[in-house]
């Protein structure tokens, strides 16, 4: 049960940024939205490096999963790469969000996503 | 060429624009005019590789070029069960799209080159340029699920980067603002299939992960909702309608040489769409058939929608860089719809008969849509540079001075309309003829939204080249470059006219192999078969002078010297007067449809509203979108 806590921490982190996308009109709490459904996904790859077991080893060291023998548990290595990825292009993302809506912004005086419609039909 | 060379291409074709898109900025420094040479230069070596690359892969039969990163050279290593490094596979499919995106792209920085000319910022529009060419290859030439995920995110903030380019715009933003939100949610959508995925199987490995998969006793749930995540998200970065919409935006707001690469970049994730039923879940179809039968149809389903919804939109635009972005939807939704009947058909006997067929279809589609459409972007780009507007209804007599541009844009709208002998028509008489075979009543929507598309070519013709000329319109043609990069694709759209089946069997068969598993080409003569008949682009030119000739004849052989008189003189406008108050009647461009738009009223009502332009909403389908498909893949 504990060991399945993250998972649903995962759920309730994507759910609720996802409802605020969705929902909420303002622009700035839109980049929020995506921030927290981006933190779910990083906190469900991290979670899957963790395999189960009490004799964790550090995930790069091929030598020393060697060294503790068959049927010990590693935490799996490329998971870490990947959040580490994910978590640099959500910055890179993020950043160029907010600049542009800091422009929208300036140019129209506008927040809002259902008054921002410039662009329709 | 050394060998060498050619085994480490994968990778360099990445890491050139990668190159010489960080050192623009820094030429940039000292001065502007020599980092616009020097993107050129990228660009040019980068093309020169990716034709060689190309003429590697595609000449032989099924070769793949690998190239594993940090690895000495023979095959993946392995930690544990799990191959531990990141490869590049570029087999005929992948080949096929890069040589694609380097020609666009090649097209693109020549006509930017005076293009851009009047803007600041010279330096930073030409790295985002090739950091979005290298995105482009990287998203088509990876083998790993994750590899991919990190390319589909670079080239959504390049294209982003790229549509607020004209930062004086605040339009430019807010498009730019929505395809970001739009993209960086489909993105961590995928990221979350990416998750399942390495959950089940511990492989991020394209090729792993497809034997892992097809390896099983039954389908698992995972897998299910992992292709409906994934098809759902590149199909948004395809533009497929339902979940299209912040893809007009941003088609319309970016400079013109940018939204010809940026079909490029929709094409990409067209690729991924194709790349993860066929290779992916393809491996082994006695397990997975049922589920990439039904992913199939939703391709099939999303190109009708695609196809339809695109063209009847494009009709009402009156802002010329919009209608051509919902044209490029309305296409995405013929390659959508061939290769969505290849999928529903793979592995039944119906394959040979028609499904095949219908893969070179779309494939062949995806090749001439780039040119075509390409083409178009640049010529509506120059219309722009000298009409100063991009509203048709201010636009007209543009024709009397750009006559080139003229040319140029008839070549792309014949060709995009699926005019015989023109290089669209080869590929939409394929996707006709086997859809047709498929579902008599889909051929006939494919050959319907053909009609419309010629209409809404043939009002942006007249409304922006012909008639007198509106106020304030610059005279004159527009700089040598630009014409010359739209001389680059429309000599292209004209040579492969008159060779589909050279093209279909250098270009597109391998690729269609490499993604169905089949082998064989069609025979090297300039017919191509369609299947239940043959098509030949030279009998048909040739047929068309020969009348042309014999109307001529015909036309010598009545009374010279009569000319028209009183009445007979006055131009004809269905019995009414042509002028008022002595000056002539000049229809707006949005006005020439008028009648049909009126009659289809109740269609398009909704339809508009559909379009809302709050992004909000604009997610919401999208989730919807993935529901639904998701229920299907899981139940059906």
């Amino acid at each position: 049960m504990l060991g399945e806590l993250p998972y649903f921490a995962v759920v309730a982190l994507a759910a609720i940024g996802l409802y605020i996308v969705v929902m909420k009109r303002n622009l700035i709490k839109i980049a929020m939205g995506i921030t927290l459904i981006e933190a779910g996904a990083n906190l469900f790859l991290i979670t899957l490096a963790y395999n189960g077991g009490d004799r964790l080893s550090a995930p790069v060291f091929t030598s020393q999963i060697m060294r503790l023998g068959e049927g010990s548990s590693y935490s799996l290595p490329t998971p870490h790469a990947l959040t580490l990825t994910s978590i640099v292009i959500g910055v890179a993302t993020t950043a160029l969000l907010l600049a542009f809506i800091m422009q929208v912004y300036r140019k129209f005086r506008i927040s809002e996503a259902d008054e921002l419609r410039r662009l329709r039909g | 060429m050394s060998g060498d060379l050619i085994d480490n291409l994968p990778a360099v074709i990445v890491a050139i624009p990668l190159l010489f898109a960080f050192a623009t900025p820094l030429i940039g420094k000292l001065s502007v005019k020599l980092s616009r040479l020097w993107a050129l230069l990228g660009v040019v070596v980068t093309t020169a590789l990716m034709y060689i690359l190309g003429w590697e892969v595609l000449s032989g039969d099924a070769v793949v070029k690998s190239y594993v990163f940090g690895a000495g050279g023979d095959g993946l290593p392995l930690i544990g069960d799990n191959p531990a490094r990141i490869a590049f596979s570029v087999d005929g499919m992948s080949a096929f799209m890069g040589l694609i995106m380097a020609t666009v792209a090649f097209g693109a920085v020549i006509y930017s080159f005076s293009f851009v000319r009047k803007y600041s910022g010279n330096d930073k529009f030409f790295t985002l340029l090739l950091l979005m060419l290298a995105a482009n290859f990287g998203m088509v030439f990876t083998g790993d699920l994750f590899n991919l995920f990190v390319w589909f995110e670079i080239s959504s903030v390049a294209v982003c980067g790229l549509t607020a380019f004209r930062s004086n715009r605040g339009e430019a933003f807010e498009a730019a603002a929505k395809y970001l939100i739009y993209s960086t949610v489909a993105g961590l959508v995928f990221l979350f299939a990416i998750g399942l995925l390495y959950g089940q199987y511990g492989h991020l490995n394209i090729n792993y992960l497809a034997g892992a998969i097809g390896g099983q006793e039954e389908m698992m749930m995972v897998d299910k909702i992992a292709l409906g995540l994934m098809v759902t998200v590149f199909a948004l970065k395809a533009g497929a309608v339902p979940i299209h919409m912040a893809t007009p935006d941003a088609y319309s707001e970016a400079p013109a040489p940018i939204t010809a690469m940026f079909v490029t970049a929709s094409q990409a994730g067209l690729y991924a769409v194709f790349r993860v039923s066929f290779t992916l879940y393809g491996g082994n179809l006695d397990i997975t058939g049922n589920l990439i039968h039904i992913a199939g149809w939703v391709l099939i389903i999303l190109g009708i929608l695609s196809m339809f919804v695109g063209v009847t939109m494009a009709l009402v635009q009156k802002d010329i860089k919009r209608l051509m972005a919902y044209h490029a939807i309305s296409q995405t939704g013929y390659m959508l719809l061939g290769v969505g009947v290849g999928l529903t058909v793979l592995g039944t006997g119906k394959f040979d008969e028609f499904g095949r067929t219908a893969m070179t279809g779309g494939i062949f589609h995806i090749f001439n849509h780039a040119l075509y459409k390409g083409l178009l972007f640049l010529t509506a780009g120059a219309l722009i540079y000298k009409a100063g507007t991009r509203d048709l209804n201010r636009m007209g007599g543009l024709g009397r001075d750009m006559k080139f541009t003229a040319i140029f844009f008839i070549i792309g709208a014949l060709a995009i309309s699926g005019i015989p002998p023109m290089n669209g028509f080869s590929s939409k008489l394929l996707i006709y003829e086997s859809v047709f075979s498929f579902n008599p009543v889909i051929g006939a929507i494919a050959m319907l939204v053909s009609l419309l598309t010629l209409a809404s070519f043939v009002k942006v013709f007249y409304a922006a080249f012909m008639g007198p000329r509106a106020k304030g319109m610059a005279r004159g043609e527009v700089p040598t470059t630009m014409l010359l990069g739209m001389a680059v694709l429309a000599g292209m759209i004209l040579v492969f006219t008159f060779a589909p089946a050279l093209v279909v069997r250098t270009l597109v068969d391998p690729a269609v192999n490499a993604l169905a598993g089949s082998t064989g080409r069609t025979d090297a003569s300039l017919t191509l078969l369609t299947g239940q008949g043959y098509w030949n682009a030279i009998v048909f030119g040739g047929a068309m002078v020969l009348a042309v000739i014999i109307t001529l004849m015909v036309r010598m052989l009545g009374n010279k010297g009569t000319t028209a008189k009183g009445e007979g003189k006055k131009p004809y406008l269905f019995g009414n007067s042509t002028e008022i108050d002595g000056r002539p009647i000049v229809i707006p461009g949005s006005n020439v449809y008028w009648g049909f738009t009126k009659a289809l009223e109740r269609y398009y009502r909704p339809v508009e509203k559909f379009h809302s332009g709050i992004v909000n909403e604009y997610v919401f389908w999208f989730v919807s979108t993935l529901g639904v498909v998701i229920l299907a893949m899981v139940v059906l």
